[in-house]
Order: C-alpha cells, then sequence, then structure tokens
C-alpha cells in the first residue's frame, strides 16, 4: 500500500512538472555589438507563457550583449557561448549548441524573433527535435495553444500544438518590448563542444547603412511604391520621413524595379509592420503588400487613383498626385 | 551535381481574394483558383536554368497533396522538369499536414533518388510557414541556404548570396545542400503550349507517406480559423492641408 503511495505521488509529481513549469529559452539575436530589439519581443512573449526564462546569447563576441540581457526583466538565466565558430550566427553551427543546451536544460519552449535570423534557425533545431515548429505568431493563449495569420494575413488561425517542446517564432509587432531594466540574472556557459561546421562558411555581409530608424520598430512608416518611378524619385520619401523621424519601406513592385534595396520591402514576403503612422505613396494596395501593414495605427495614402485598393484600408486618403502633395506635405510639417 | 528535387505545392491562386468559412474551420477551396505556390515556380525556374548550364542532369518535381497536384506537377515539368513524383495526401490527413512532415517525405525521397541538390519556395502563400527547407536541411544534415537570390555553382560547391533583415548576405555550402528560394532569384518562365503537351507524355510515379515510412498522424489540432478584424472606412480628404490637420489631431506631428 505504501509502494502504491509512492508511486501516486511520483506520477502526480512528474504531471505536476509537465503541467505547471513552463520554462523557456529564448535565443538572443544580435551582431556582436547590439541586442536586436525584436529580442525584448520575444522576452514579453516569453512571459505570456509562464514560468522561467533563459535566453542563450551566442556569438563571436558576446559581452556587451550579455551585459545588457542580464538586466532585463523576468530573465532568470543567460547561458553565453561566445566561439569562432558563431561567425556569421550560421544555423548549422547555432543548431547543435541548441540542441546541447536543451539536453541539459529541457525547455519546455524554445523562441525566437520571426527575423531573418530566426526563420533560417528555429525549423533546423525543431526538425533535430522531432517537432513542429509555429511560425510568426501574434498571440499566446495557453503554453500549447497560439494564434497566427495565414494566407498573407487574411485569415486568423488558433491552433493547439501536441509537441511536448513548442519551438515558436514571434512576430516582433505583435508583443510589446520587454524592459531591459530591473532584473539581474545569472550568466552562466553554455555547455561547451565542437560547434564549428563545415558544411557552411559565412562569407560577407552587405548592409545597408541608415540613420533613420529601423523599418520594423519605427514609430512612424513612409513606403514608397511603382508610382514613385524612379529610385531618384525616392528622395522626396526621405524628405518627408526626415520630418517626421520615420523610417521608409517600400512596395514589392519598388523593389524589383530597382528603386530600393530588397531589405526595404513591407509585406507578406518582406518585412511586418505595425507602427503609430504609415504613409503609403504611390503604392496600390495588393494583398501581399497589405500583409505587411494592415496593423499599422493609422494608415495613410497618397494615390492619384481612386479606385486603388489601398483606400479601402486607409483612414486618411488623398487621391494627389504624390509628386506635388508629397513636397508640399513636407514642407508643411 | 547529377540530381536536384524540387519541391512544388498546390496553393489557392496569389490573386484571390480567400474567403473563411461559416464553421471557422479553414478557408473556403472548394471551386477556388489553385496554381503553383510563385515562390515554387522561382525554385523550379532555378532548376531549369541550371540544368541548362550543364550543371545539373536531372531535375525531379515531387508535390504533396490530393489529387489535383498533379497539376502542379505538371506545370513544373512542362517548365522543364524531368519527372515527377505524387505524393498522395488528403482529406483531413492533408488539413493537418504540416511542413514537418513534408520535410520528412522530401528528405527521404532525396536520399532514395540520390539528389544532391533540394530546391524548394521559400516559403508557401498558404501556411506561410517558411519551415520546409530548413527542416529538410536539419533531418538530412545538410547545409541549407535559406532566403536565396543568387546562386552560383562552382564544382559542387555552391556560393549563396541571402537576403536578410539589414540587406544581403553571402555563404558558401558544401553539396548536398538545400535551397529556398526568395523573390529575386530569378523571373519564372510561361509553360509554352508545345511544352504543356510534351509534359503530358513525362512520367509522374504516385506515392504514400506510407510508402515512404513517414508518418503523417496530425501534430496540431486547428482550433479555429477566423476573419481578421475590418479596419473601419476612413476618409477621403481634399488637399494636404486637411491632411495636417487630420494628422495633428490625431497626434501624429
Amino acid at each position: 500500500m505504501f509502494a502504491t503511495c509512492i508511486k501516486t505521488l511520483r506520477v502526480n509529481n512528474k504531471f505536476g512538472i509537465l503541467t505547471r513549469y513552463e520554462s523557456t529559452l529564448v535565443i538572443a539575436e544580435h551582431n556582436n555589438e547590439v541586442l536586436s530589439s525584436v529580442t525584448c519581443n520575444a522576452l514579453s512573449a516569453a512571459k505570456k507563457i509562464g514560468g522561467d526564462i533563459t535566453v542563450l546569447v551566442a556569438g563571436t563576441k558576446c559581452d556587451a550583449v550579455v551585459q545588457a540581457v542580464s538586466k532585463a526583466n523576468g530573465v532568470s538565466r543567460v547561458l553565453v557561448a561566445e566561439n569562432e565558430s558563431f561567425k556569421g550566427f550560421l544555423p548549422e553551427s547555432l543548431t547543435p549548441l541548441i540542441i546541447a543546451t536543451q539536453n541539459e536544460h529541457k525547455f519546455t519552449h524554445i523562441m525566437a524573433g520571426a527575423t531573418a535570423f530566426g526563420k533560417a534557425l528555429l525549423p533546423r533545431v525543431a526538425a533535430k527535435l522531432d517537432v513542429s515548429p509555429i511560425s510568426d505568431i501574434i498571440g499566446i493563449k495557453s503554453p500549447d495553444t497560439f494564434v497566427r495569420t495565414i494566407y498573407a494575413g487574411n485569415a486568423i488561425q488558433t491552433l493547439k500544438s501536441k509537441d511536448n517542446v513548442k519551438v515558436i517564432s514571434i512576430r516582433g509587432t505583435s508583443f510589446e518590448l520587454s524592459s531591459l531594466e530591473g532584473g539581474s540574472a545569472k550568466c552562466d556557459p553554455a555547455p561547451t563542444g565542437d560547434y564549428k561546421t563545415s558544411l557552411t562558411e559565412f562569407v560577407k555581409q552587405e548592409l545597408v547603412k541608415s540613420d533613420r530608424p529601423e523599418l520594423t520598430s519605427a514609430k512612424v512608416v513612409v513606403s514608397g511604391g511603382r508610382g514613385m518611378k524612379s529610385g531618384d524619385n525616392f528622395k522626396l520619401l526621405y524628405a518627408l520621413a526626415d520630418k517626421l523621424n520615420a523610417a521608409v519601406g517600400a512596395s514589392r513592385a519598388a523593389v524589383d524595379a530597382g528603386f530600393v534595396p530588397n531589405d526595404l520591402q513591407v509585406g507578406q514576403t518582406g518585412k511586418i509592420v505595425a507602427p503609430d503612422l504609415y504613409i503609403a505613396v504611390g503604392i496600390s494596395g495588393a494583398i501581399q503588400h497589405l500583409a505587411g501593414m494592415k496593423d499599422s495605427k493609422t494608415i495613410v495614402a497618397i494615390n492619384k487613383d481612386p479606385e486603388a485598393p489601398i483606400f479601402q484600408v486607409t483612414d486618411y486618403g488623398l487621391v494627389a498626385d504624390l509628386f506635388k502633395a508629397v513636397p508640399e506635405l513636407t514642407e508643411k510639417l | 551535381m547529377a540530381r536536384v528535387l524540387v519541391g512544388v505545392k498546390r496553393v489557392i491562386d496569389y490573386a484571390v481574394k480567400i474567403r473563411v468559412k461559416t464553421d471557422k474551420t479553414g478557408v473556403v477551396t472548394d471551386g477556388v483558383k489553385h496554381s503553383m505556390n510563385p515562390f515554387d515556380e522561382i525554385a523550379i525556374e532555378e532548376a531549369v536554368r541550371m540544368k541548362e548550364k550543364k550543371l545539373v542532369q536531372e531535375i525531379i518535381a515531387v508535390s504533396c497533396g490530393p489529387s489535383q497536384s498533379q497539376d502542379t506537377i505538371r506545370t513544373a515539368l512542362a517548365m522543364g522538369a524531368d519527372r515527377g513524383i505524387h505524393v498522395e495526401i488528403s482529406g483531413p490527413e492533408y488539413e493537418t499536414l504540416q511542413p514537418f512532415h513534408v520535410s520528412k517525405i522530401l528528405a527521404k525521397l532525396a536520399q532514395d533518388e540520390k539528389a544532391d541538390l533540394v530546391i524548394v519556395g521559400k516559403q508557401a502563400i498558404d501556411d506561410d510557414c517558411n519551415q520546409t527547407a530548413q527542416m529538410i536541411g536539419g533531418i538530412l544534415d545538410w547545409p541549407t541556404g535559406t532566403f536565396c537570390c543568387k546562386v552560383e555553382n562552382n564544382n559542387g560547391e555552391l556560393t549563396v548570396t541571402r537576403e536578410i533583415d539589414g540587406g544581403l548576405e553571402t555563404i558558401k555550402l558544401k553539396t548536398p545542400a538545400v535551397l529556398s528560394a526568395d523573390l529575386r532569384l530569378n523571373e519564372p518562365r510561361y509553360a509554352t503550349l508545345p511544352n504543356i503537351m510534351k509534359a503530358k507524355k513525362k512520367p509522374v510515379k504516385k506515392m504514400t507517406p506510407k510508402d515512404l515510412g513517414v508518418d503523417t498522424s496530425a501534430k496540431i489540432d486547428i482550433l479555429s480559423v477566423e476573419e481578421p478584424p475590418v479596419r473601419q472606412a476612413g476618409t477621403i480628404l481634399p488637399d494636404v492641408d486637411s491632411l495636417v490637420a487630420k494628422l495633428k489631431e490625431s497626434g501624429h506631428i
């Protein structure tokens, strides 16, 4: 009888651990100098899950980022993996590190921002753990139930994951920024191992330099489309953006036509933004573009075609020639 | 490289305005125009260009889905793929099919067919997952070049330019490898009528996940699919002055 008691206790305990004690590993995104703001969005998503939060910082230079993240509110532990193998943050070298970390700590959730970094990395991790990853979530209903958009944001799916480990990328604009103050996490080394990969080699990055705010976190975004007619004409938008301290974005048409580089593309397959104010200039408003900006608080469109679909989502529309209206607007601000 | 495996998915055409079912179980697909996922067209095009440069001998197009997925395979064949494999999955099993399952199927086929390269689109425009290439790479332990906008082949070593958040990145990959195609990798060709006719004669092998030893049981439960919130109709303003006034009023400037 005593034995049965112990057995029941053990089973209950195990059940309790599985249902109540969530623990989340957040993979920090950074550039060896600065923590990417999407990681702070991921931290607030991790808080919604409940339970312990651990942050993994891997890179060739981690000091500054570890400093910052260890003060983050709600983080209980920071694991640090500084190694030349992580040059270029290649998924082929980061995945074995994350798997080793997971094997040691048995997290219930592994999370990162749904950026180019997170999207490239997390599904590889999920494959190694033999679980089905969940991309770009916009809401958390419970530790196993998540909300995400499908069909370019035209439907909202609520799904329940059956996997024991949830590998999730989060949409930065759907979760607030968690504060980088008020915490004092302990820092420990991540599991060591040979993480050098012979499969892939990082060669170089060509980053577009800009003094303007970053597109995905800017409060105001000014975007141009095919109606801008040339790359040179984007100067009009830069002038307007400077007045508003705004980031500049673009539609796919503007990128394909070579007016601006690809990293400015807003839409289903580009960046998702949700600023306080989005000004669409010379953009018709295709489904794929709307997917990237329709959660903006206020949307303004300047377009000479009164039938343009963009006017169906705008708060304020101006049917006008952008080459007259934009300079006028810039001047009057 | 001898052989390229390309994954192609049949999805609701990108130009269709989708409708959510009233019972909230999914979106209406019956009688709705479907076509090949746009990113997969780019993947096929890249494989065909490699073949035209004599870097590749054979292109195999694979699609997982209901019987209509064969149309998508025929399109790939008409664009220049040599043969097709249709892994038939339909009904409720297809509704909860995830990149998790598809990547296992493609990984197994890549091994069985002795492929040197797997190319898929960076994401399907229906589930918007962006997972399959990465997962195939993980299963096979092959390097993965995601979001490719340029691929160069130097004796089996691939130099890949990727679209990343701040700009572009270049990496080198050893083959065998997996690539995912981004929008700017190429401009896919149209299938010409003679090629569509020729494609009808190309072989398409039919298989099931069971034949490949892949379990397709659901990894998720879909609790609901709903319409996104509708935005309130806005106003059309007469001039720039009233726009400035409105922005001031709402506290944006």
